[in-house]
């Protein structure tokens, strides 16, 4: 059973796999790897909204949260 | 001026029967031993709260201060300039509670250390939104401390994104000098 919330705003409810399309998407950068699995209705799978949509985001090196520390020179 | 000096004294050596010529005056070789630079013990010890160069806060114990992770959307302004946690910019939607979600482990933050001269540290485990719908745009990540008046630690961006009925899951980099998700060098 997948999660789902069929109009906006609506409420979430389940529904059975079998009756949904499922996609998947990533991007890979140097900041982050990320994937995500979107279902539509099986009825419906051309739909601009999915009624799933589950994100995985694992942050890589991140440039600006790095603190440089430094002592002052006298001379 | 200085040559000068350096002859009119070599002469008064050989003068007053010294014999040994005097060494020429060079500047110091490079072997001096001392070094510039904040203490690496120093960049942990701030990690862990135990200098305080101004006013401090009155600590109830030695335990680790508790962290909160709020979301916050992509048309939003929060950065580095954020001193504590706002609610203004932050995604709202199904399941999503304002403030966000605590930060799961004992402690919640690996315990500091150094590689070399970097401190760093970061969260214990994933930050996990479960079961959520936000449907408008989000790209950032605050982590701020609930223990210390929702005082800001951090702000990390991602591509942005939407969750529907979904799960956002946002796991930490490798905990090391190069990547911990706060770094001190």
């Amino acid at each position: 059973m997948i999660n789902v919330q069929l109009e906006a705003d609506g409420p979430i409810t389940q529904m059975d796999e079998a009756d949904l399309v499922k996609s998947k998407g990533s991007i890979d950068n140097d900041n982050e790897a990320t994937t995500w699995v979107e279902y539509r209705l099986a009825s419906d799978p051309n739909a601009a909204r999915a009624v799933h949509r589950s994100v995985h985001v694992t942050l890589k090196k991140q440039p600006g949260v790095f603190a440089s520390g430094v002592a002052a020179s006298f001379n | 001026m200085r040559k000068t000096l350096i002859s009119k004294a070599v002469a008064a050596a050989f003068l007053l029967g010294l014999g040994a010529p005097i060494a020429p005056l060079t500047a110091p070789t490079a072997e001096a031993a001392n070094t510039q630079g904040m203490a690496t013990s120093f960049k942990v010890e701030v990690l862990n709260g135990i200098h305080a160069l101004g006013t401090s806060v009155v600590r109830a114990g030695t335990t680790p201060d508790s962290f909160k992770a709020a979301l916050y959307l992509a048309s939003a302004t929060t950065g580095p300039g954020n001193t504590v946690y706002t609610a203004t910019g932050e995604v709202s939607g199904t399941n999503y509670v304002a403030g966000g979600v605590d930060l799961t482990g004992s402690p919640d933050w690996i315990a500091p250390t150094s590689t070399g001269t970097t401190a760093f540290s970061t969260p214990s485990n994933s930050i996990v939104f479960t079961t959520v719908t936000l449907a408008t745009a989000f790209d950032a990540v605050m982590i701020y401390n609930s223990t210390q008046g929702n005082k800001a630690v951090s702000v990390h961006t991602f591509g942005s994104q939407t969750v529907t009925a979904g799960t956002f899951t946002l796991t930490m980099p490798t905990n090391d000098a190069t990547t911990g998700l706060i770094r001190i060098a």
